[in-house]
């Protein structure tokens, strides 16, 4: 388990970092706990690595304009533990604490889990249904974008060789919105199966506004919208939701392997999306 | 000299004394192979076969001779003098395949050892692994073991179209006869899987050669040091006594470390090659690929009985998949099964066909258990398809065919004889802790409101304490020498080779009630070959059973001694030796036990015949065989929406004879039904159609984590084993033992009113999901 020869930085600031990749054929190191074990398998093997463990900026929470901003170098246990992330975005910090184990929650980071876009990490569930914005920073430019646009294929993003994320940028939770994560967990490595996050509005005994993402199905997370223009409208009944939870899987690619077939991710994405937007409602 | 012997009358045997291991072990401070550095130290590195079956046409390894760092590598050609990787079982027509070292000119699984690079350090041996290059042909390859059966399926090996590793037959009492007098005759076919051993710490070598007396040191992550040197010296063609195994802190095994694997050969024959001590470690991937698996049965039974659930007869034939190779004990995992095919009941039929498959697939052998589960697994489904046929409560069927208490010692069809035990006893306490009625009426409700909750009971007998010799190809004794130092301090010296199970503790223990000392004064040392007086090893539950029984008849011979040198000082010839004192029974005088060791070593006068010194060594060899039982009861719900499991409730209660320690007892029971509750619900070693090993991490490969595991209540009864003076039975494997078929019966049982009989291990919630969908017909 020794990874191949690799060059190693640990820039101290986004500049640095940026320059770093602009000038070298490198990739960034967040966390490690996809990128490491990878490497020591010999699966992956970068030239050059780029440490981003050691950057003050990436590890901010601040509060503007009505939404959170999430530093990408933010531990998995720093988001679950954060009591103004519980207070105001409480759908990621509840999506934190079920990721991995404790050792792996104290190591793992959001924006690296964003950027590896493992199909079966628990966090893009939760940036799908929150309609996330993911900063990327370049040397010389930056741009936001929509979560939609972000995750591309399984393992695959936009994000762009010499890009870092900097941040994520989610909304704060209006007065009156329930949220839920709710997961089968894969027994061996704790990821999901299926992970599904919801969010769900009711404004005069209706369904104002509803979110669902889904992760584990398909081979990146996605929004539900079928889910949720069903949901939308409707009085939130037990009958409604699992009306609405059916259309979870329409138009998905199932993923199947040797811990769930594809027959099975698609019934057990309807259980927990029925059960996550009844946690949330 | 002071002594520092203090006097000690508390009884330290029946204790929760805390394990005197642990303080080293949690600090950091044990030294493990991976621990060892010694000056100069090179390191090796295997090339693994990727194909499941190919033809080598040829290997060029000059990339890798000419990396900087490399210092040499081998190939098949560089140690096709040296011997095979040993098989030490003996059936009729048991075929043994030649299992060299690294491969000549095939390999035979995913993981087989091709070539070995040395480097001056592990970076550069890691790298240079990459650059050997082996051209392979691949050819079929067949890794099912029923497809290997099948005429035509690719030969593992040329010379054995078949694939039939061997075959063995055992038979009991009229077996056509039970069965033509049976009223019902239930049949299912029971699937224990592949199973990787999962110790927490990966197989290792270090070897150092002194080319100035030419003697070998061999550090190696062992269960049986003694035994590996014996095979080592054997396979390297070195004289035994030029060879010295030892096992430093051994951090589990669970039998995966009962052999001689090729990498510790090789890493010796490497260290004489080149003349610099040389470490390998496995990494943790290597692992899976090339340490034994376990299980891997396919199992058909047949079980009559009459109308009123007497048990008659069962008949049985057992698929062992063997993978390619034989590695020490393989043949010998189906054999044992066998003998425990009867379990706790008392029918005398039984009739077992073995046939043992070779497989593309690395060798299965030994783990925790070792036969004795899918034995278990077996007879204790079968029971439950059978109550569940005469529509009986599987407690009632049970007590109904247990061997009653008046029968012990107890002669079984398959020609084992069950030491003592109360079965009914041990399953009625139970029942009662359990509340079993309470929770039949819960079951019931729970049904009524749609939920599958399950109550799942397994009561097991296990074979250990091994064994008397005919039994082992090691010889069945184990041995002890406990030497009183001059100062009064005691070192016991034991043959086994303890890795985690406690044995300093329990030893210590014995040694400080059998010698009246304080347990602080004990030491206890174990797995070097030339400190240590032969021995056999730790494995098969036997290291307190067997062992101990040495170290308490070590000391008992001791005691003589003591008492010759007590009279010699008292001036008597009535004296008696207790707790750290040898007293005068005449005048009431006394002399301490420091003072005796110092006189034994240092005079100035010794007493009439007899030597000087306190040592005293014990071989002892068990006349038997010790049987421990018990009785596991868990109650389950499935979540019919998704198909998980959920225990609710986990009750062991075990007999293992005498308690030394309840608190390892406790935590032998608790790991043991972890390993089996994990093989019931979530591990499998999986192989795909082409070869390839699925569940090569534990990304995949899923072990079960402190939070999967329920809360394990524990009771027991103890019965004491009438087979060695301490009474104790062995406890190592029981957990393990019981836990498959408890976990496996109780959510066939939350499923039972669907029609379900049966279910393969592991129960994954997509396979319980579509039983609830289907509404149980499978």
């Amino acid at each position: 388990m020794i990874p191949q020869e690799f060059n190693y930085s640990r820039p101290g600031t986004v500049q640095e970092a940026v320059d770093l990749l602009a000038d070298n054929d490198a990739k960034v190191l967040a966390g490690g706990m996809s990128l490491i074990p990878l490497m020591k398998l010999r699966l992956s093997a970068p030239e050059h690595l780029v440490d981003l463990g050691r950057i003050p900026d990436l590890t901010r929470i601040t509060e503007n304009g009505g939404c959170l901003h999430l530093g990408a170098l933010l531990t998995h246990h720093q988001v679950a533990t954060s009591a103004l992330v519980q207070e105001k975005c409480p759908l990621i910090a509840e999506t934190a604490a079920h990721i991995g184990d404790a050792q792996v929650r104290n190591m793992g980071t959001l924006g690296g889990s964003a950027a590896h876009a493992d199909p079966a990490a628990d966090y893009p569930a939760a940036l799908c249904a929150l309609e996330a914005k993911v900063r990327l920073v370049r040397r010389n430019s930056e741009r936001l974008v929509d979560i939609g646009d972000f995750f591309v294929d399984a393992l695959t993003t936009d994000v762009e060789p010499d890009e870092i994320i900097t941040e994520l940028i989610l909304p704060v939770e209006e007065a009156g919105t329930g949220v839920s994560y709710q997961k089968l967990r894969q027994p061996a490595s704790g990821f999901a199966i299926v992970g599904v996050a919801a969010r769900v509005r009711i404004s005069g005994g209706k369904i104002a506004m509803a979110r669902v993402g889904v992760t584990g199905l398909g081979a990146t997370a996605y929004r539900a919208t079928g889910v949720e223009a069903l949901l939308e409208g409707s009085e939130g009944s037990q009958d409604d939701v699992a009306k609405a939870s059916a259309a979870v899987d329409e138009g998905v690619d199932a993923l199947s392997d040797l811990h769930a077939s594809s027959d099975y991710r698609r019934h057990v994405a309807r259980v927990f999306t029925a059960r996550a937007i009844q946690a949330a409602l | 000299m002071e002594t520092t012997v203090t006097k000690k009358t508390e009884r330290l045997i029946g204790k929760p004394i805390r394990r005197r291991e642990d303080p080293r072990l949690i600090t950091g401070t044990a030294t493990y192979v991976e621990d060892i550095e010694l000056p100069g130290m090179h390191y090796a590195a295997v090339v693994r076969s990727p194909y499941p079956a190919a033809d080598i046409k040829g290997i060029d390894t000059r990339a890798a001779e000419q990396h900087p760092g490399v210092v040499a590598v081998y190939t098949g050609k560089d140690i096709d003098h040296l011997g095979a990787v040993p098989c030490g079982i003996s059936l009729p027509d048991l075929r043994i395949p030649h299992h060299h070292l690294l491969a000549q000119d095939r390999v035979y699984y995913v993981g087989h050892p091709v070539a070995v690079v040395v480097a001056r350090d592990r970076y550069i041996a890691a790298d240079a692994i990459d650059l050997v290059e082996v051209e392979y042909e691949p050819t079929a390859s067949v890794s099912e073991p029923e497809e290997a059966l099948e005429a035509g399926a690719p030969a593992v090996h040329a010379e054995w179209a078949d694939n039939v590793a061997f075959t063995h037959h055992q038979a009991g009492g009229d077996i056509e006869k039970a069965f033509a007098e049976a009223d019902v005759i239930v049949k299912e076919r029971i699937v224990s899987q592949r199973l990787a051993p999962s110790a927490m710490e990966p197989r290792g070598t270090v070897a150092s050669w002194n080319s100035g007396d030419e003697t070998l040191t061999v550090y190696s992550s062992t269960q049986i040091p003694h035994i590996l040197r014996t095979l080592m010296a054997g396979v390297l063609g070195l004289p035994e006594h030029k060879l010295r195994v030892i096992a430093p802190e051994v951090g589990g095994g669970f039998g995966s470390k009962c052999e001689l694997y090729p990498e510790e050969a090789l890493t010796a024959f490497i260290a004489m090659k080149i003349g610099k001590p040389v470490k390998w470690v496995l990494t943790r991937r290597d692992e899976f690929l090339a340490t034994i698996h376990g299980r891997g049965h396919i199992d058909y039974y047949e079980l009559a009985a009459k109308k009123d659930g007497t048990m008659l007869g069962l008949k049985v034939k057992i698929i062992q998949d063997v993978g390619s190779f034989h590695m020490l004990l393989t043949p010998a995992m189906p054999t044992l099964s066998v003998l425990m095919l009867p379990g706790l009941y008392r029918f005398k039929n039984v009739h077992a066909d073995v046939v043992g498959v070779f497989t593309h697939r690395m060798a299965t052998d030994l783990y925790r258990g070792a036969g004795r589960p899918e034995a278990t697994h077996g007879i204790e489904r079968m029971v439950e398809v059978l109550a569940a046929e005469l529509k009986m409560d599987p407690v009632e069927l049970r007590i109904k065919n247990f061997v009653p208490p008046s029968d012990f010692p107890y002669d079984t069809p398959m020609g084992v004889s069950y030491d003592s035990g109360n079965y009914a006893a041990i399953l009625e306490k139970a029942v009662e802790t359990v509340g079993y009625s309470q929770l039949r009426e819960q079951q019931e409700e729970a049904r009524r409101q749609g939920r599958l909750m399950g109550i799942g009971i397994a009561t097991y007998g296990e074979i250990c304490a091994f064994g008397p010799s005919p039994a082992l190809p090691t010889g069945g004794w184990e041995s002890a020498t406990v030497k009183i130092e001059p100062s009064g301090q005691v070192t016991v010296m034991t043959g086994t080779s303890p890795h985690g199970q406690g044995t300093q503790t329990t030893f210590s223990q014995i040694a400080a009630d059998e010698l009246g000392v304080d347990i602080d004064d004990i030491v206890v040392a174990h797995g070097d070959t030339s400190t240590v007086q032969h021995g056999v090893g730790t494995f098969g539950s036997r290291n307190t059973s067997v062992g101990g029984t040495a170290l308490v008849l070590a000391i008992r011979e001791l005691k003589e001694k003591i008492e010759t040198y007590g009279a010699m000082l008292l001036e008597s010839d009535d004296v008696t030796y207790a707790a750290g004192v040898c007293t005068c029974n005449k005048t009431g005088k006394t002399v301490t036990l420091g003072e005796i060791a110092m006189t034994s070593w240092t005079g100035p006068t010794y007493p009439a015949n007899t030597q000087p010194g306190l040592v005293a060594t014990n071989y002892w060899e068990p006349p038997n065989f010790a049987f421990p039982f018990g009785a596991h009861i868990v109650v389950s719900e499935v979540d019919p929406d998704t198909g998980e499991v959920a225990i609710q409730r986990y009750l062991a209660v075990d007999d293992c004879g005498k308690v030394i320690n309840p608190l390892l007892v406790d935590g032998q029971v608790h790991g043991g039904v972890a390993q089996g509750l994990g093989q019931a619900l979530y591990e499998q070693v999986v192989y795909d159609d082409t070869g390839q090993l699925v569940t090569g991490e534990y990304m995949d490969y899923a072990l079960p984590k402190a939070a999967m595991v329920p809360t394990i209540e524990t009771d027991r009864t103890e019965t004491p084993s009438p087979v060695n003076p301490l009474g104790v039975k062995g406890v190592g494997e029981a957990g393990t033992i019981a836990a498959s078929p408890a976990v496996v019966n109780s959510v066939v049982d939350a499923l039972s009113h669907l029609g379900v009989r049966h279910i393969d291990m592991p129960l994954t919630p997509e396979k319980i999901w579509k039983l609830v969908q289907q509404g149980g017909s499978a």
